[in-house]
């Protein structure tokens, strides 16, 4: 017994080790339930299936969660994405739904660089208030989180802008190698931020600036241009998801469009294994995160359970995988199955929530 | 860091103290606007319109009350809004099966305060973040919520329709609903509170620097899981009141009234890393919040979002007023 357990030590102690085991007996639950839940069938060239679904239906949430992992690896949190998403799909929308012809490619990327301009402006303004006024991220964001909704109204006008346009269209719901293209769209922008942070230095500096910003002033990295950068590539993140949101339904709706998004996101990177107090990420482990979220919402859907009562697993599932990761959790656990240990629990924290 | 030295030495000048400068801030706001709406408004003046902001923020104010006490231990409630509507839909379902009005106030009361001693539990065992725990707390209500009824439930009681129906008011036809009553008393026990009791004080302790109140020997654990549990006892008073004025209790409502809560709090002068703020901050920071809304639906040609934006610019000028101020900040 105790050898079994040595030898999987080192992979349980993986830190994706945890997210990697709810997410494969989910699609065993999953499977059980519905033999059919994992076959894929080939339509009109293109692959079809309850799996290639969730990946698509992830791919948003996954480039949100990517933004999300940076600002909170830098100590940060950003609650405005959701805003983000909803002001971007509705600048874009707004754009196209007033073009002469909404189908030319050329009018629909104008929208969508007009749209993105925007959404780079709101991140500055987040980058300025965190990094040069020195606001707690956590506020700095609200401000935005609440006043964006209004202002993705105050360009819609209240109503639902609809638009019958292809090309843009396409972002949400197009194909590419028999896949559909928004898959290919976040994997890209996984690898991007993959490259960025693990080929070069720049995760270590991110890092090292969550773990201790001044300390890394002091060592010569430039914290506050960090702080400010992540904020922005984090709004561009949460732009290239609400263009697919609006495109998935070929219409902007300031009050719904990416509604929440940001609590699924900060959950998706809290289960894939970053600390909320900075100083560490894991881009893989986020998207495990966010897959994890995504399949959780479609077996609910599949279930024929109410879309909202999809948020009392929801609830289960976030406990289960914080009481998990919580070192103070662990120590229970392991002290009632040896014997009493005279190991004092540490009850100070190490860091506050949200460090500015 | 550096700036506590800084606010220290210079904190004890005769004129008003640094602490105070956010509440009077917010009170000169406060008076600005309504003196804005009575300039431009004629009904404006009428002594009903502040009755009115009382009766249709009511439950909001009990609630800010609740996250009052959670923010000044530099935590975060976000389970609030969906908690006064567990509250309301539990309260609602229970009728309707034909539960006697006493006892149905009874359970409702119980399963907020309940909520939020797990929630301060986790929070304070299990040394998970307050953000998360109440995120997973606000799902867990939500979802509840839809879980009792994906419909509306209309209250036909009578205690309730006698509660929401009954007027309090003077001969000149001025009145305020029962409920006002209700936050009064709440506002009144939790200024007392925070300002005289033992607890009252800890909290602040805990806010201002959790580790010196540790090594002061102050119960820590128990004042952190206590607040949680406060701020669940108001939600769910806060559910009651809400259960009273809309009559029903549906699914969907108080969606992000968190959100409101959380800037009325911050309007109303109390810091968010804790250990700042006072009650009488909150109740003007929810009536700025009313009167802004009155104001809007005075002008007519407004449209409800720009309540949102005008919000969000306050939050912002309020933020930074604190900065600017030097009130210790991380």
């Amino acid at each position: 017994m105790s050898t079994v357990a040595d030898r999987l030590r080192p992979m349980t102690g993986h830190r994706l080790f945890w997210p990697a085991l709810v997410l494969v007996l989910m699609i065993v639950a999953n499977t059980i339930y519905r033999p059919g839940f994992l076959s894929i069938e080939v339509k009109d060239g293109h692959l079809y299936g309850t799996p290639i679904d969730i990946l698509r239906l992830s791919a948003p949430l996954i480039l949100v969660a990517l933004g999300m992992t940076l600002v909170i690896a830098t100590g940060g949190i950003d609650l405005s994405v959701g805003s983000l998403c909803a002001i971007s799909g509705a600048v874009a929308c707004l754009y196209i739904s007033k073009a002469p012809d909404q189908n030319s490619i050329s009018t629909v990327f104008t929208a969508l660089a007009l749209a993105l301009g925007a959404a780079l402006v709101l991140g500055v303004w987040n980058g300025v208030l965190v990094a040069v006024i020195g606001i707690q991220p956590i506020i700095a964001t609200l401000i935005l989180m609440v006043a964006g909704r209004g202002l993705a109204q105050l360009i819609t006008e209240g109503q639902i802008i609809t638009i019958n346009s292809g090309p843009y269209r396409a972002i949400g719901l197009g194909h590419f190698l028999t896949l559909p293209l928004a898959i290919f769209i976040a994997l890209a922008a996984a690898l991007l931020v993959a490259a960025f942070t693990r080929r070069t230095a720049l995760g270590l500096i991110v890092e090292s600036v969550g773990g201790n910003a001044g300390a890394s002033r002091l060592a010569g990295i430039r914290s506050g241009r960090v702080i400010f950068l992540v904020y922005v590539v984090s709004a561009a993140c949460a732009a290239v998801a609400g263009f697919m949101m609006t495109a998935n339904v070929s219409s902007a709706d300031g009050n719904a469009a990416g509604l929440w998004v940001e609590l699924d996101a900060i959950l998706a990177v809290v289960i894939g294994g970053t600390s909320l107090a900075g100083g560490r990420f894991s881009l893989s482990g986020t998207i495990l995160g966010a897959l994890i979220i995504q399949t959780l919402t479609t077996t609910v859907y599949a279930m024929n359970i109410s879309p909202q009562t999809s948020l009392l697993f929801k609830a289960v599932v976030v406990i289960a995988v914080c009481l998990v990761q919580s070192p103070a959790f662990r120590a229970t656990l392991s002290r009632r199955r040896n014997r009493p240990m005279p190991e004092p629990a540490s009850p100070q924290r190490e860091k506050e929530q949200v460090p500015a | 860091m550096s700036s506590t030295s800084l606010t220290t030495g210079r904190a004890w000048r005769p004129t008003v103290p640094r602490r105070h400068v956010p509440v009077l801030a917010t009170l000169a706001l406060l008076l600005v606007m309504y003196g804005i709406g009575v300039s431009q408004y004629r009904a404006f003046s009428d002594i009903q319109v502040v009755f009115n902001v009382f009766i249709d923020n009511g439950f909001l104010l009990v609630v800010a009350v609740g996250m009052t006490f959670v923010i000044l231990t530099g935590g975060i409630d976000l389970s609030v809004g969906s908690v006064v509507a567990m509250t309301a839909m539990v309260s609602a379902s229970l009728l309707q099966d034909g539960l006697p009005a006493a006892l149905v106030l009874v359970i409702a009361l119980l399963i907020g305060p309940t909520l939020g001693l797990l929630m301060g539990c986790a929070i304070h065992f299990f040394d998970i973040q307050p953000f998360i725990v109440t995120l997973a707390g606000m799902f867990f209500a939500r979802g509840m919520c839809t879980f009792i009824s994906d419909a509306s439930i209309p209250i036909t009681d009578g205690f309730w329709t006698t509660m929401s129906q009954e007027r309090v008011g003077n001969p000149g036809g001025n009145f305020v609903s029962i409920s006002v009553l209700i936050v009064f008393v709440v506002v009144l026990v939790a200024a007392y509170v925070l300002a005289y009791t033992r607890f009252g004080r800890n909290v602040y302790a805990i806010g201002g620097n959790s580790q010196s109140a540790l090594l002061m020997g102050l119960p820590v654990g128990r004042t952190r899981i206590a607040v949680y549990t406060v701020s669940g006892l108001c939600s769910a008073i806060g559910g009651i009141l809400l259960s009273f004025y809309t009559l029903s209790g549906a699914p969907l409502i108080a969606v992000g009234m968190e959100l409101d809560v959380i800037a009325a709090v911050v309007i109303g002068g109390t810091v968010l890393t804790g250990g700042s703020g006072y009650v009488f901050g909150t109740v003007l920071g929810v009536l700025v919040l009313g009167v802004i809304q009155t104001l809007i639906t005075f002008d007519g040609s407004l449209n409800s979002w720009w309540t949102k934006i005008v919000i969000g610019g306050l939050l912002f000028t309020f933020i930074l007023l604190q900065r600017l101020i030097g009130i210790r900040f991380k």
